[in-house]
């Protein structure tokens, strides 16, 4: 039960002078229940990336395999592909029009042809659990703030049950309260749900203190794909890709050139309190 | 998907007619037309192919982009040859059951599909060697005494320059909301006409919503700009004619004068 990338590649443009190599050569394993964040700077593939893992984009070469089908096959149902490996896209509040909020949850497990009750539950049951209060359930989503909005289109697709979710910068464009509130809110489904998460970010300070494992993308290719500590030990090859570690692990850093022992390894702000207060 | 279609087609290089003056380029592609319609002598076909191949010598474009133009009028090609060649009654050279085909038929034929692939090719030289904008400010200038009789050239410019603007961005957005709907289970192709219709609503309302705050962001930072329609404005690149221009001038008068002569005035017989 997993997705397996075998060799694949995306090109934009393809037999034109204008040809991008968008995903270049990506093998990967994505195990059940593994929560993973995936990085690079803005250009650097990671959305073509992702919408490969449901049959959105077809690799120009390459293959897909889902629970060991290849999900490009022309017996395999894309349809419900979709419904177990579920995309939220960047600003995914873009994507709502029903007149309200919860006829606009339902809109994706209606697609999955259940009846209307499965429908209602499954609706009600993400709408609790991305956490909108009730008195908006019934108000046009157009009415709500941005950080409700994009709770509303999460429900969206949580709605479907997925096995696999995976969002794209979930985070953008919000304040820092709105950020957090987000990312608790995926770290909790996903221990509720037990689900696969991927997390596609520039920003490492977002999944730092989340994940099990970070994929570094530059240029359409995998850098570095390993534990987040592991990752952020190569904090000057990071810069030169135009990313960073997270804050705090910079701040380790600039201690310890100024003569502090600290373990640089820290990577959220309780891992170093305790190594400062070790050094202390 | 979307994203593959080509808006504005414009060819990036560096060229003595992508430098003309789009007012220049505007002219010159009415004077072609004109002169593909007033001439009816094979003299005339070969001055204009000539001087068609010229130009697009002097783009530095490669031909096969002047081509793709084509693809999209073979079928209206392919009709008016047709019908030409079987419609116009005159000497029969060729019968079969019902049909004829005569010699006057074929003339016209012949004289059409050239008039249209020269017409095709000559506007898609032009739109090849000037961005949007560029034409958008020519055809401002060259229109600007209809504002005398109230026509608000400006503003009719700027609309259309602004939409040139938000196509690609459009598409952009469509591509993204398609692909977010589809994500949650809907799909674009399935089921009979009505179903289609139905299925487009998740795509079209956010699709509206954007575009009208988009529209709305962008009259917001005009206005903050102090924009005020065209009444005193200046240019920030005005265009002003240069010694090739005013070349570009004569040698299109030299040509219109010799395409009418060989073309229509001396008689070279009949094609045919």
């Amino acid at each position: 039960m997993a997705l397996i990338l075998d060799h694949v590649t995306y090109e934009y443009g393809s037999g034109t002078e204008l040809l991008v190599r968008a995903v270049n050569d990506v093998s990967l394993v994505i195990p059940d229940g593994q929560f993973i964040g995936l990085i690079g700077h803005t250009g650097s593939g990671k959305s073509t990336l992702v919408q490969h893992l449901n049959a959105l984009l077809k690799p120009t070469s390459g293959n897909i395999y889902y629970n060991g089908e290849d999900i490009h096959d022309k017996d395999f149902s894309k349809k419900k592909l979709r419904s177990k490996v579920g995309l939220v896209f960047q600003y995914p509040e873009h994507q709502l029009f029903e007149t309200d909020v919860f006829a606009d949850v339902c809109f994706g497990p209606k697609n999955l042809g259940l009846d209307r009750k499965e429908v209602e539950l499954r609706a009600f049951e993400a709408l609790k659990q991305v956490g909108l209060p009730d008195e908006y359930f019934y108000q046009s989503p157009f009415d709500l703030s941005g950080g409700q909005k994009r709770r509303a289109a999460i429900a969206g697709v949580l709605a479907m049950k997925p096995e696999v979710l995976i969002l794209d910068e979930p985070t953008a464009g919000l304040d820092p309260k709105g950020r957090d509130e987000i990312l608790g809110l995926v770290a909790s489904i996903r221990k509720e749900r037990g689900i696969t998460v991927i997390l596609v970010s520039h920003s490492m300070d977002d999944v730092a203190e989340y994940v099990d494992r970070i994929i570094v993308m530059n240029r359409g290719s995998i850098c570095y794909d390993d534990e987040p500590r592991q990752v952020f030990a190569h904090k000057e090859e990071l810069e030169s890709m135009g990313l960073s570690v997270p804050q705090v692990t910079d701040v380790m850093y600039a201690l310890k050139r100024s003569g502090w022992a600290v373990d640089t390894g820290a990577i959220t702000i309780e891992e170093a309190k305790r190594a400062i207060l070790d050094c202390l | 998907m979307l994203k593959d279609i080509t808006l504005g087609q414009y060819y990036q290089t560096d060229s003595v007619i992508h430098r003309l003056d789009p007012r220049v380029k505007l002219a010159a592609t009415m004077l072609y037309i004109c002169s593909l319609v007033a001439v009816d002598q094979a003299g005339g076909y070969v001055a204009a192919v000539l001087f068609l191949a010229a130009v697009i010598r002097l783009s530095h474009v490669p031909f096969r982009f002047m081509v793709r133009g084509m693809r999209s009028i073979l079928f209206l090609l392919v009709l008016t040859f047709v019908m030409n060649l079987f419609m116009i009654k005159g000497e029969v050279i060729f019968a079969f059951w019902k049909l004829t085909i005569s010699r006057e038929g074929v003339d016209m034929a012949v004289k059409m599909a050239v008039r249209l692939s020269l017409l095709i090719i000559g506007s898609s030289v032009m739109t090849l060697t000037t961005t949007p904008n560029n034409l958008m400010d020519g055809m401002e200038k060259a229109l600007k005494p209809l504002q005398k009789v109230r026509v608000p050239v400006h503003e009719i410019a700027m609309m259309m320059s602004i939409s040139l603007r938000f196509i690609p961005m459009l598409l952009e957005k469509t591509d993204r909301i398609m692909k977010a709907q589809m994500a949650r289970g809907a799909s674009f192709d399935e089921g009979n006409i009505l179903k289609k219709a139905k299925s487009m609503v998740p795509l079209l309302v956010p699709l509206f919503v954007s575009s009208f705050q988009i529209a709305d962001d962008l009259s917001m930072a005009m206005e903050n700009r102090c924009y005020r329609g065209g009444e005193g404005r200046t240019k920030m690149k005005p265009l002003h004619y240069e010694k090739r221009d005013y070349i570009a001038y004569l040698v299109l008068a030299a040509y219109f004068v010799l395409c009418i002569t060989v073309g229509r005035i001396v008689r070279w017989g009949r094609i045919f």
